[in-house]
């Protein structure tokens, strides 16, 4: 590795560590969850992988196709967005509370109960703008009457004002003038934001191809190199304006308006984008070295050891996978019970949940991909230079990594890549059986559940379940079109059509 | 063939003890039961005799593993594990934590569970089937390039929201049908069309694609070109060679479930309030009834093992050439 490529994948190591020192500098207290570690590594390895593949052309040629594939592209940006949110929200903190008794010297520094991460920082006044109860998007009052009194002494059953959401507003007819403005408003922000992205992407792209800027500017609209530089700018674009939108409104109103309790919809999805996207790949990052190893010790050594791995996951995934889950989880909430000492706040406890159902959806999951790897070892061991190298006397591990390894590893691409959106849905249907994660965190599966027993109000309280389509469409959809992708440009099956 | 699935059998064997062990560690060695005992009476203020009785009651105060007080072969039986899991085997299922007897629940609800789950299974393939040979007809055209980005669209949308967008449009908006509900006989028919109907649809966008793909894989073969040599029609081709030779991946993925059917659909049931397998799952799953949960882990395993069997004896219907030794 060269100097410049220790530096590019050590750089996500630095970024966080820029972050942590921001936190400590304000005085708060850094805090690592069980999650938030792995999604470093996590983070991490995938940037050596990056830097690794380059120097491969079995990956880089394939990889030359996806970034070809328009559909790939464009949803590569939209799970882009997902991937800056849920990192945003992995680095968590508790504030400093002010101590009453600040006379005594060796006062002791005391910290807020409540783990908050970056993101809540961000979008603080959608955490801390909570209606009364129900309230539907853009709405200024409650969605349910009350019992006023007012001044004269008279009562009258009316829709009171929300607290928060357009108090700004002195006469409730000002409502849509007021959404078109800041709207517009958004959208200028929203133009300017993609303008300047527009000028960044082509100084990057013309300083990698020593172009001048110029030449670039035009032809990157024409994607005249194969790249579909003018779809991925659509996306931009679009995101852009949205994102612009929603900073403009959200902090106003109530976009997706609010729950039961009175919090914020939107934010709640927002914050539900950092759990699908752990569930979705830290239960890969878990399962996947059992998998590779075992499945290409099983079909490489054969004999004894493919037998026992072979019963391990004939034996596994003959276990229906959401009972096997259930009965899981079941275990481990009788285990968090009775040990309530062992987790300083909520938030490390509902974690210490969330991760422990990656394990076991990991222990679930890993039997396919151990199968087919141990076919594809079966075949290879059985090719000629695998033959020779057996014949010079190499080691088995070492024939592993120099033959076997490269060779299995577009399976083993195209499996995680596939089976991060499934993860996604399973996390939804999980919580609603209620063996899913644990109930005060914020998951588009909780939303659901949540929504789903005022179905049958009468209106129907809608904007839960909406917000929570949307996101989740979104994200599986983009996982899917990227993975078909991915798929497309790695299987050799396919490939040669 | 008789040897083949006696041996089969006998295969099973281990593998329904491995399930077994991990059940019973799962239940009995992570958690200990004086801490399910705890649980299911209240975390705080238990008396040490209130979790005795519990225990009692369910049989849960003997030994793990090895009985030291009994003598003679008692130390094995007596204990937690010869009784409660040993005797899983013999498909006796006892009584469940709340007292009632599990295996007479079974019997009861599997039939609402089958009413729902055999209609989506056989309308499901024949849908899937359908869609497929009909994208592949029009393979490399529009309509292949939009029926593929459909079935994706499909599949990217979660299975709750198939239920609740179709139980809103048809029982709450167009009011057809009754929103949930079961009853008896001829009865159950208005009470099933909604959760069969949104089976079907749910799975059509991943079955198609998969379908599909078997298709496409099998029309890029050698007696597929000879069949059209022949002057076969493109339809002939694809109805009487393509699919027939496909039957083998077909049968791959459909008979293995064959024998899940069983155990119904957890989400489905519960959210159609159908008294099946799958929302007696459900109901334990919440009430924490480990007794319950445990025999439908081992019902299930049991299921699957007889799916793979029965997926080997279908090879040899569907092509003749697989003889089972």
């Amino acid at each position: 590795m060269t100097p410049r490529q220790i530096l590019f994948s050590l750089s996500p190591l630095l970024v966080l560590l820029g972050f942590v020192l921001s936190v400590l500098f304000f005085g708060a207290k850094p805090v690592f969850l069980w999650t938030d570690v792995l999604i470093y590594i996590l983070v991490l390895s995938i940037s050596f992988f990056m830097v690794y593949a380059s120097g491969k052309a079995h990956f880089r040629v394939p990889w030359q196709q996806v970034i070809r594939h328009k559909l790939g592209m464009v949803s590569l940006v939209f799970l882009m967005v997902y991937v800056v949110i849920g990192l945003v929200d992995s680095v968590h903190f508790r504030e400093q509370v002010e101590n009453k008794n600040t006379d005594s010297p060796n006062a002791e520094v005391i910290y807020d109960g409540d783990v908050l991460s970056l993101l809540d920082l961000l979008v603080e006044p959608m955490r801390i703008q909570e209606e009364k109860t129900y309230s539907a998007p853009f709405a200024i009052h409650l969605f349910s009457k009350e019992t006023i009194e007012h001044e004269d002494g008279t009562r009258t059953r009316e829709y009171p004002r929300l607290k928060y959401a357009g108090a700004h507003l002195d006469n409730p007819e000002d409502l849509a003038g007021d959404v078109t403005s800041k709207t517009l408003t958004g959208l200028f922000y929203g133009v300017a934001f993609w303008i300047l992205l527009y000028f960044l992407t082509t100084i990057f792209v013309a300083r990698s191809r020593s172009v001048s800027i110029g030449e670039t500017l035009l032809s990157l609209l024409r994607s005249s190199d194969g790249v579909p530089w003018r779809h991925i700018l659509m996306s931009f674009a679009f995101l852009s304006i949205l994102i612009a939108v929603l900073i403009q409104l959200a902090p106003a109103y109530h976009v997706f308006g609010t729950d039961k309790v009175g919090q914020d919809v939107f934010y709640q999805t927002l914050k539900s984008i950092r759990t699908g996207l752990v569930i979705g790949t830290l239960t890969t990052l878990i399962m996947l070295p059992f998998a590779v190893l075992l499945g290409i010790m099983a079909g490489y050594l054969k004999g004894w050891v493919d037998d026992v791995i072979q019963y391990m996951y004939t034996t596994l995934s003959s276990i229906p996978g959401v009972l096997l889950i259930a009965a899981a989880v079941l275990m481990m909430q009788v285990y968090v019970a009775n040990h309530p000492d062992l987790f300083e706040t909520d938030s490390e406890r509902a974690d210490i949940r969330l991760f422990f159902l990656c394990v076991i959806l990991g222990i679930t999951s890993w039997t396919g991909l151990c199968r087919m790897l141990r076919g594809e070892a079966m075949k290879l061991r059985e090719v000629d230079y695998v033959q020779a190298s057996q014949a010079f006397g190499v080691s088995h591990f070492k024939i592993i990594w120099r033959h076997i390894q490269p060779n299995v590893m577009h399976i083993v691409l195209i499996a995680v890549v596939l089976d991060f959106s499934g993860l996604v849905l399973a996390e939804a249907v999980l919580s609603y059986v209620g063996v899913g994660v644990d109930p005060s965190m914020h998951s588009w599966g909780n939303l659901i559940n949540g929504a789903r027993l005022e179905m049958a109000r009468e209106p129907m309280v809608w904007w839960s379940l909406l917000a929570a389509f949307i996101f989740m469409f979104v994200l599986v959809l983009s996982a899917n079109l990227f993975s078909d992708a991915v798929r497309d440009a790695f299987d050799p099956r396919i490939r040669k059509q | 063939m008789l040897n083949y699935i006696i041996r089969r059998t006998f295969y099973a064997i281990p593998i329904l003890i491995g399930v077994n062990l991990i059940t019973f560690i799962l239940f009995f060695v992570v958690n200990t039961p004086d801490d399910m005992a705890r649980m299911h009476l209240g975390m705080k203020r238990v008396t040490p005799e209130a979790v005795q009785q519990w225990k009692e009651q369910r049989g849960y105060d003997k030994a793990l593993v090895f009985n030291t007080e009994a003598s003679g072969t008692d130390k094995f039986t007596q204990t937690i594990f010869a009784e409660k899991s040993v005797e899983l085997f013999t498909f006796d299922f006892g009584r469940s934590d709340g007292g009632r007897d599990i295996s007479y629940d079974i019997q009861q609800r599997m039939w609402p569970s089958l009413a729902i789950a055999i209609p989506i299974f056989i309308i499901g393939i024949l849908a899937n089937i359908t869609f497929a040979l009909i994208v592949a007809f029009f393979r490399a055209t529009y309509v292949d390039v939009w029926g593929v980005i459909a079935c994706v669209v499909l599949m990217s949308i979660s299975g709750l929201f198939y239920i609740i967008g179709g139980q809103f449009l048809i029982g709450k908006v167009l009011h057809l049908v009754p929103i949930s509900g079961y009853d008896v006989g001829a009865n159950a028919i208005k009470f099933t069309i909604l959760p069969v109907l949104i089976g079907i649809i749910g799975g059509i966008g991943s079955g198609t694609r998969w379908y599909r793909t078997i298709f496409l894989e099998e029309i890029s073969r050698d007696y597929v070109r000879t069949a059209r040599a022949k002057g076969l029609s493109e339809a002939a081709v694809l109805y009487k060679h393509v699919l027939r030779n496909g039957m083998i991946p077909i049968l791959t993925g459909a008979v293995v479930v064959l024998p899940l059917l069983f155990m119904g659909s957890l989400i489905t049931e519960s959210f159609f309030g159908i008294p099946g397998l799958g929302s007696y799952t459900i109901d334990a799953i919440n009430s924490q009834d480990f007794a319950i949960v445990r025999a439908m882990v081992f019902l299930g395993s049991a299921l699957y093992i007889l799916g793979l069997v029965l997926t080997d004896i279908s090879y040899t219907i569907a092509d003749p050439r697989i003889r089972l030794q």
